[in-house]
């Protein structure tokens, strides 16, 4: 429950709007409570006319208007509660998916290897709406309850309090039978859902293993399997639904018994001439107010419940520190870099991870070089050029852009002035434009058509429908994944970058193609620098430099001609590449 | 995700038709569920009743003794109305449950059936959601909703009825209020529903730009983009809190408007009470009766509502159940199947053509014969069609042209059980279900006896193995065996094939490094299981394909080269190339 003092900040934002909701809530309260106060007026009316055989009908029409007047009243109220304290709850739940989502934009690439989408949309979607939950109805009813308890309960016993203490006699057993029948649905719905998780994952696994069942034909086996489990999640569902229905029978009994209470002991105090009809009314009218807030109890503290396990959820995600930030050390001067990259002693190991990604690296590249990484998978050359834009941070050792650590350079400068292209593409669900234009402030068609020139997707616009415009993902078109990495590398140049980064970015691209773009991207990177990973020998003989890693370590550099020489992986590779082509043609 | 965001209507009348089916079986306690809840009804109803004559009859004349009479009795009928309350809560539960059990069977069932091209096409998470989340929904209908609606009619029946029986005038004066009631339900029925669906709507917008901007989460920093992508999200966020304070507005109106009609019926009623004392119809019993009536009454009708909620989404579930139930992706048995008499293991492809798509052909006229008792090694170069080759053996999917036979049947001709029942598969990928070591290697096939098991994991060399393990045999192997290692899970699998003791031998040799040690295992595993039986591997280890009786390259979706493994080297084809570029390494070690 104590996470649940942490929307204390949030609730601040609205503090005027919330108190004047609450006081919505106390003024149709006085206005519902005075209702069978008149009602029983009005009884008493009837009895005194009938007595004397007069009839004063204004009296009975004021009494009436009164009545509607306060349903008007109280209404009018009631309408207010909601226009208020539950519009804040939507708009609190507004505030909370907008920080949510402001803060996981901050957290660093390693946060999410470990966390699935799946969880973060859970969070952001069914827990944030629990805690809302609790915002608005976990407000609204509780102060209702209360007040609706206090008043009832106090005009009761102004008006008779013998009688009131009476008819209270089953009304603690109410709570009590809401708790008690409340533990015991808790705890066989934890059981029914952990029969249901059961079938769940049976199915998941069928389903995932269709082959294998059906290679080894045991779909009938499977069946009667998840029978078994089916019936088992029927049998709880039937344990539940056994409580469940004793519920309400029995609240309806226990209010019942004091229903009948106050109608035979009322009853012979108005036989008596102690009591008028009128407040035998009127107390009837009041017990059954009551019976709404005893249940609403038990209902109220479930929603508490569930909104206090989902805030402590957000709690934790809003606690997870981006690691990767601008500090203190960040020197804000600095406006630009340079395409000059050293790798001092850097030495990289994965959360979690054994062994380390990347052991005692040293490079040196100049501006306007480019940079060839290649190696067997796992080899660690993603996570190479990874530290450069901080998706990490290095373990060990420093890198250096223009003399200077890359964390002393403000985040924002570093990754503006790198270009990316990603192992895996993605794009969005945007436009091609938007697409290649992604991250920049200004939109100029003529520099988007270029960007799209050097990387060859422009000669597939005539396929598309709208060519820049076509919109691309699951509602426009579906592009091939050599037309994904075309414009995941028009993305990239069109910032103008000072380091251009392509991982495997040309994998998809056929080798013609790729030609073509190596030798646009030679001259525009020509006063920058390039780090091009590949698994084709292709892609990287004509670079400057050629780096083999192998287990984490440079393993081999030099130039194409002189790797060759070396009779090593990379003289390897170079033959099976061949040995491929030639198989190719057969 | 899209097909399960659209909400249609609350009715459908040809979808309810089939629901209702689902019913039949239990229509003797779906008639009694009815007859208890027109019980339950009308001795609510009567509740008001009783107020009246202890007000009327026995308070007004004096009569203590009758009034205890009536209590005693009010709290008698209290009673009876609980227990059966109690009862036809839980027979309609119960209804609704194995309705439920049943349709969540039949679904399965039906998914059992669909053919490996429907599973290709089809995510699974969709397909779990059909016989979890959509069968739970019509639950919801089953259990609360469709008895629910007979109760409340009957209800309403019975409430009209006192009244009438008490005063029919003031009948007429407590519900002239209905008709607006009725205008003011059905206007904001009509209003929710439209915000609702575009709260929904945005919902679904958040998701999507969710899912979409988490998974490129690491694009958005690498450009320096999270500001704008924030800006785009607290738009779709806005829209959302906006469409949802609609529908609170619509909300805010009803609730207080409904109390207000109850309040100007009860008005009435005290205006028309006034304007009639004399005239002996209303009497303080018969007002208070008729306001306990008037409280009574809204319930239901305020309900309606939520019960619209849950028929819209019963009916969007139940479309979506019968749309997979009305997919047949089958692979269609023969009418007079063949059983096989004797079974040897020859196999043998007759010019077999495929794609797994029309026209497109994976394997283009592929024949090979192989000798019962025979190993057969597969090779080919990434999307030669290996592994089409096994798919299309254990019939998952149908050829266009040509003939499969085994033993001379085609084995179109032969049952889909029988025909498999042939087969032991080892795939590349170990695929292990939550269960035990034991039922791993069973599968659940109770011929395979507890010694068969041993037998075959001793044989394999994994037995050492299994006895460290605290429960042995009985150890527990966690969702896809989480807990082992690659090699394990692949001996696992071995001794899974072993045990079923198979004619035919399908083997997808895993490539994924293992220590030198398990490797030798491995090898010796295979040498084992490949012995005294027709096999047919895809292979990766030098080992097996030298150990093979004859070589089968395969390149381009045809069958290239045919013989041993010198036969071929000498040939200086295609095998001789796939040998220095796939295999030649494994030779130094």
């Amino acid at each position: 429950m104590k996470s649940l003092l942490k929307l204390i900040p949030y609730l601040k934002r609205y503090k005027k709007t919330l108190a004047f909701g609450v006081l919505t809530v106390i003024l149709s309260n006085l206005f519902y409570i005075l209702m069978p106060h008149y009602i029983g007026k009005v009884m008493d009316e009837i009895v005194l006319s009938a007595k004397n055989k007069i009839v004063d009908k204004t009296i009975f029409i004021n009494y009436a208007m009164l009545i509607v007047g306060f349903a008007v009243a109280g209404g009018y109220m009631t309408y207010l509660t909601r226009q208020t304290i539950i519009v804040v709850s939507r708009k609190i739940e507004f505030d909370l998916r907008n920080d949510f989502l402001e803060h996981i934009q901050k957290l660093p690439m390693s946060f999410f290897q470990h966390t699935s989408t799946g969880d973060l949309m859970a969070r952001a979607t069914n827990d944030i709406a629990s805690v809302r939950n609790v915002l608005g109805p976990g407000i609204m009813y509780p102060v209702d309850t209360l007040l609706t308890l206090i008043f009832a309960l106090g005009i009761m016993l102004t008006k008779d309090w013998s009688l009131t203490l009476y008819s209270l006699i089953p009304l603690p057993l109410v709570s009590i039978a809401v708790f008690r029948i409340g533990k015991s649905i808790h705890k066989k719905y934890t059981q029914r859902q952990e029969q249901f998780s059961q079938l769940t994952t049976a199915a998941q696994e069928n389903f995932s293993g269709i082959r294998i069942i059906k290679a080894f034909a045991r779909e009938k086996f499977e069946i009667g399997q998840f029978k078994n489990l089916s019936l088992k999640y029927m049998n709880k569902n039937l344990e539940l639904a056994k409580i469940q229905s004793l519920m309400w029978p029995l609240m309806f009994l226990l209010v019942g018994i004091s229903l009948l209470i106050v109608i035979y002991f009322g009853g012979l105090k108005v036989i008596r001439g102690e009591i008028t009809i009128g407040t035998l009314s009127a107390l009837i009218s009041y017990l059954l107010m009551l019976i709404w807030p005893m249940i609403a109890i038990g209902w109220v503290t479930n929603i508490l419940q569930q909104g206090a396990a989902s805030m402590q959820r957000l709690i934790n995600n809003f606690e997870t520190i981006p690691e990767i930030r601008d500090t203190e050390k960040t020197d804000k001067s600095i406006k630009s870099i340079s395409g000059k990259i050293e790798f001092k002693n850097v030495s990289f190991t994965h959360l979690n991870a054994v062994k380390p990604s990347l052991k005692n690296i040293n490079l040196q590249i100049s501006e306007g070089v480019t940079v060839a990484i290649i190696g067997p998978t796992g080899s660690g050359k993603s996570t190479l050029v990874n530290l450069i834009p901080r998706l990490f941070d290095s373990s060990e050792g420093e890198i250096l852009i223009n003399g200077k650590n890359i964390k002393e350079i403000p985040l924002e400068i570093l990754r503006k002035n790198i270009g990316y292209v990603t192992q895996e593409t993605f794009l969005f669900s945007e436009t091609i434009k938007e697409n290649i234009n992604y991250g920049l402030d200004f939109l100029d068609i003529e520099l988007i058509k270029e960007a799209a020139e050097i990387s060859q997707i422009s000669k597939d616009m005539a396929d598309f429908p709208q060519d820049y415009e076509t919109l691309i993902g699951e509602r426009g078109i579906t592009l091939s994944g050599g037309q994904k990495q075309r414009t995941s590398i028009a993305r990239a140049i069109l910032r103008k970058p000072k380091i251009l980064i392509l991982d495997d970015a040309l994998s998809s691209v056929d080798t013609e193609t790729e030609e073509a773009i190596l030798v646009r991207l030679k001259i525009l990177m020509r006063e920058r620098t390039s780090l091009i990973i590949s698994h084709r020998v292709s892609t990287v003989k004509d670079a400057d430099i050629i780096i083999v890693l192998k287990d984490g370590e440079i393993f081999e550099r030099g130039t194409h001609k002189e790797l060759i020489l070396q009779n090593g992986y990379y003289t390897d590779l170079y033959n099976k590449q061949l040995l491929e082509k030639e198989l190719e043609s057969l | 995700m899209q097909q399960d965001e659209i909400l249609g209507k609350a009715y459908d009348s040809a979808l309810m038709k089939r629901l209702i089916k689902y019913l039949a079986p239990y229509k003797m306690q779906v008639a009694f569920g009815i007859l208890l809840s027109v019980v339950v009804s009308l001795l609510e109803a009567v509740r008001p009743y009783f107020t009246k004559i202890a007000v009327d009859e026995n308070i007004k004349n004096g009569d203590a003794e009758g009034l205890l009479k009536t209590t005693l009795l009010f709290f008698a009928v209290m009673m009876i109305r609980g227990v059966v309350q109690f009862f036809n809560a839980y027979l309609t539960q119960w209804v609704g449950q194995k309705a439920i059990f049943d349709l969540r069977m039949k679904i399965f069932e039906h998914l059992q059936k669909l053919s490996i091209r429907f599973y290709d096409t089809n995510p699974i998470g969709r397909l779990i959601t059909r016989v979890t989340n959509d069968v739970e929904v019509l639950n919801e209908m089953f259990s609360s909703g469709i008895v629910m609606v007979f109760s409340d009619i009957f209800l309403i029946i019975g409430i009209i009825w006192f009244m009438v029986s008490m005063s029919w005038q003031l009948t007429l004066v407590s519900l002239s209020v209905l008709p607006f009631l009725f205008y003011g339900t059905f206007l904001f029925r009509r209003k929710v529903r439209d915000t609702y669906r575009e709260v929904r709507l945005q919902i679904a917008k958040i998701n999507t730009f969710m899912q979409e901007h988490i998974s490129g989460m690491i694009i958005d920093q690498i450009f320096v983009r999270e500001k704008k992508s924030f800006e785009q999200f607290k738009e779709h966020n806005a829209n959302h809190r906006d469409a949802n304070i609609r529908t609170i507005f619509y909300y805010a109106l009803f609730y207080p408007a409904v109390d207000l009609i109850g309040a100007v019926s009860i008005g009435l009623i005290i205006w028309y009470s006034g304007a009639n004392i004399f005239g002996g119809a209303v009497t303080v019993g018969t007002l208070m009766a008729f306001i306990q009536f008037n409280e009574m009454f809204w319930r239901p009708i305020r309900d309606l509502s939520e019960k619209y909620n849950i028929m819209q989404s019963a009916m969007a579930s139940s479309e979506r159940i019968f749309t997979l139930l009305d997919n047949e992706t089958f692979i269609n048995e023969t009418e007079n199947p063949h059983k096989p008499s004797k079974t040897l293991g020859e196999i043998e492809f007759r010019n077999v053509w495929f794609g797994y798509t029309e026209n497109n052909f994976v394997l283009k006229n592929v024949s090979f014969k192989i000798s019962a008792g025979k190993t057969v090694a597969i090779v080919g170069h990434t999307g030669a069609g290996k592994t089409t080759i096994i798919n299309l053996l254990l019939r998952f999917y149908e050829i266009q042209k040509g003939e499969i036979l085994i033993d001379g049947i085609n084995i179109k001709d032969i049952s889909q059980e029988d025909l498999r029942k042939y087969f032991s598969l080892v795939s590349q990928e170990v695929f292990l279900f939550s269960g035990t070591i034991a039922s791993n290697i069973t599968l659940g096939n109770k011929n395979i006896s507890n010694e068969k098991v041993i037998e075959s994991a001793k044989y394999i060399g994994i037995d050492n193995f299994i006895e460290q393990l605290p429960k042995k045999y009985n150890e527990e192997v966690k969702e896809r065996g989480a807990t082992l290692s690659v090699g394990q899970k692949q001996l696992i699998s071995f001794t899974r094939a072993l045990a079923f003791d198979p004619k035919i031998l399908i083997l997808d040799e895993a490539t994924s490094s293992v220590d030198t040690k398990t490797e030798q295992l491995i090898q010796h595993a295979i040498e084992k299981l490949l012995s005294h039986r027709t096999s047919i591997v895809i292979a990766h280890r030098l080992s097996t394909i030298r150990k093979a009786d004859s070589i089968i390259v395969m390149h381009k979706g045809e069958v290239r080269e045919n013989g041993t493994h010198q036969e071929l080297l000498k040939q200086n084809g295609i095998y001789s190339k796939l040998y220095q570029l796939q295999f030649k390494e494994q030779e130094a070690v």
